[in-house]
């Protein structure tokens, strides 16, 4: 572990820059803290963090001058591997018929800075889906594979955070190039970093920084520590995919679906929701067309329609069960893992607070 | 990245281009295009089990995901059947020998052929989704001697809605093959059962214990027919549906046509049924 001061942090950005990677992170826009590129360190939200419940985010002046002094935001970084609306392909009509043309434009490198480790978690799920099964999609790929990761262990943990009990953070473990822990202590601000590969090695060697002390080594231990203990929430994960797969008539769904607004928020600031449609599109003169693919949202009418039949989910009862039941269990089995990393977006940005933790514990103590 | 008519692309978006060679009406409203891969490496390439299904591009309006019921020993063209009910089959409607369509696939499971050869083949069908079992049939035939009795159950609604009406002719014909044909609503003309397909099953002798049945079409349908199945001694693990969810990518990308943990599009579409059971229980998981 090396500790590389304040001071020297916009060095570290500069030569992540040098190397041609483009900085995007957390910064304000719009009232809260989103991912958007960052022409230096000075445009992270210094000094601000958030204050989050069910329903609520809000901005708030910190005490100090952190870089990373605030929880995750409605941005996940999905939005740069799988993007809000993409081409797929163009075709171009022509004698005889049509060609197809794929979008082959090189996605740039991208240094993610402050990664969080449910959001690495996160990361790690998505790739299951796009690039570890048996088809690969050459689009998320091809971003995957043109980023560096500046992973930051949190400082503090939101109101609707519950990675600890999902054991997805609150320290990264794997997934990155680099992991700081950002330690502020009277008048000292240093950044404790750890290496988790050769490339973050190299990047780290342009920096000036000295070998952690074991006092340092404590005081970002300690950062973590007192995250992980205050976290606003926790999901008793005990046996959940049977405890979902046996209650799929529990009467909490029935009540669930009476507050919820199916308004596909929780979808789309769920960091590991990977859910598409598409749309085919032509120009006027009906010689080009185009397929767009855009996130799309269980909660929509449309998502199961069948022809004939209509929508196969068309209660709100239905649609809720099917997001939590494949977020929580039908994911273990498609995926080998749980779809939640207890990041706490869907909790912070549902209009009307549903509270994913609190709807598997009403599940649990209902059931004998 | 580039054009289909190269080798087959590694991108799973990028349909192959397929010229249409042929269209025969089979009803009103519903034709078998038979589709033949322009790049010959592609279609050297090409191999499919019955029961998997491509995704049918028409340009511009969109795919639509179509079984295809040509037999998998006749490399040279696909039959796809298709029912003109919305915007991408109603731009197909239009197209005919000599126009292009593109062609993602094959995807998705298929009927166990192979497995139970030797056993009595039942097919329960119902409505106008019956082009997967169409498959079965068109390769039982094909292959008689490898397998027993063969039972033919189809029910609709109208006599009109008969789709291969010649063919379910044609079948009956052949040895150790039995049609049933039965509707909802009859009229003058019809000379079969009357009914729901369930019906059926009073007067089709079928023995559990030699026998695998098959079936696709509406899922309330099924929902019936696999119930009056398993209460006559039939054996989950004998039954295999083919299901029907909705679809965009085809290769378990999109999440639109999952059913419980399965993805319709990779898992499905033809599962067995104790595979499904839970899920396929609950009309809207």
């Amino acid at each position: 572990m090396q500790i590389v001061e304040r001071s020297a942090f916009p060095v570290l950005c500069e030569a992540l820059q040098r190397r041609g990677y483009e900085l995007v992170g957390p910064t304000l826009r719009d009232g809260a803290i989103v991912y958007d590129r960052l022409a230096s360190a000075d445009d992270l939200p210094i000094g601000w963090t958030d204050a989050q419940e069910a329903g609520t985010y809000r901005l708030a002046r910190r005490s100090d001058r952190a870089l990373f002094g605030y929880a995750v935001g409605p941005h996940s970084w999905k939005k740069y591997f799988l993007p809000p609306a993409l081409r797929l392909w163009r075709a171009e009509r022509r004698e005889g018929g049509f060609d197809v043309v794929a979008g082959d434009d090189e996605p740039p490198q991208l240094a993610l800075i402050g990664v969080r480790s449910c959001e690495l978690h996160a990361i790690a799920i998505q790739d299951k889906v796009f690039v570890e099964g048996a088809c690969v999609d050459p689009y998320y790929r091809a971003q995957r594979d043109r980023v560096f990761i500046l992973a930051v262990n949190c400082g503090v943990a939101g109101g609707t955070c519950f990675c600890a009990s999902m054991n997805t953070g609150p320290k990264a473990t794997f997934g990155f190039d680099l992991a700081l822990t950002e330690v502020l202590e009277g008048d000292r601000h240093t950044f404790a970093v750890e290496v988790g590969t050769a490339r973050g090695e190299e990047v780290l060697r342009e920096v000036s920084s000295t070998v952690a002390t074991a006092g340092e080594r404590a005081a970002a231990d300690a950062v973590v520590a007192r995250t992980a203990a205050s976290m606003g929430r926790r999901l008793d994960t005990t046996d959940i995919k049977q405890l979902l797969y046996d209650n799929l008539d529990h009467p909490r769904w029935d009540e669930v679906a009476a507050r919820c607004l199916t308004c596909a928020n929780c979808t789309m600031a769920c960091p590991t929701c990977f859910c598409t449609t598409v749309e085919d599109v032509t120009d006027l003169s009906g010689d080009h067309a185009e397929r767009w693919r855009t996130w799309d949202s269980c909660f929509t009418m449309d998502f199961s329609h069948l022809r004939g039949v209509g929508s196969v989910r068309s209660s709100s009862k239905a649609r809720y069960r099917q997001w939590m039941t494949h977020k929580l269990a039908t994911w273990i089995d498609q995926f080998g893992v749980s779809g939640c990393v207890g990041c706490g977006r869907c909790i912070t940005w549902c209009p009307v607070g549903i509270d994913i933790t609190e709807e598997v514990r009403a599940i649990r103590e209902g059931t004998g | 990245m580039t054009s289909p008519d190269g080798q087959p692309s590694p991108n799973p978006y990028i349909p192959s281009l397929a010229d249409i060679v042929e269209k025969r009406r089979e009803t009103r409203g519903t034709y078998t295009y038979r589709l033949r891969l322009r790049n010959e490496a592609t279609r050297r390439a090409f191999r499919f089990r019955p029961g998997q299904f491509n995704m049918v591009y028409a340009f511009g309006a969109g795919e639509v995901p179509i079984s295809i019921v040509s037999d998998p020993d006749e490399s040279e063209s696909l039959d796809h059947t298709i029912r003109v009910v919305g915007s991408v089959t109603g731009v197909l409607d239009r197209l005919g020998p000599g126009d292009m369509v593109g062609l993602r696939g094959p995807y998705g499971s298929w009927w166990p052929l192979e497995e139970v050869r030797g056993k009595d083949v039942v097919l329960v069908t119902g409505g106008l989704g019956c082009a997967p079992v169409v498959a079965v049939i068109n390769y039982i035939v094909r292959r008689r001697d490898a397998y027993g009795t063969l039972k033919i159950l189809h029910g609709i609604k109208t006599p009109r809605d008969l789709v291969f009406r010649e063919r379910f002719r044609a079948w009956a014909r052949h040895p150790n093959t039995e049609v049933y044909l039965t509707v909802d609503r009859p009229d003058r003309t019809w000379r079969y059962h009357v009914g729901m397909v369930t019906n059926l099953f009073s007067q089709v002798r079928i023995d559990p214990a030699r026998s695998v049945v098959m079936m696709c079409g509406p899922e309330v349908m099924m929902r019936y027919a696999v119930r009056s199945l398993l209460a006559n001694g039939m054996p989950a693990d004998g039954v295999f549906l083919s299901m029907e969810r909705n679809m965009k990518c085809a290769v378990g990308f999109c999440g639109h046509c999952q059913l419980g943990p399965e993805f319709v599009c990779k898992d499905g579409p033809i599962f067995r049924y104790d595979r499904i059971r839970r899920w396929f229980e609950h009309p809207d998981v």
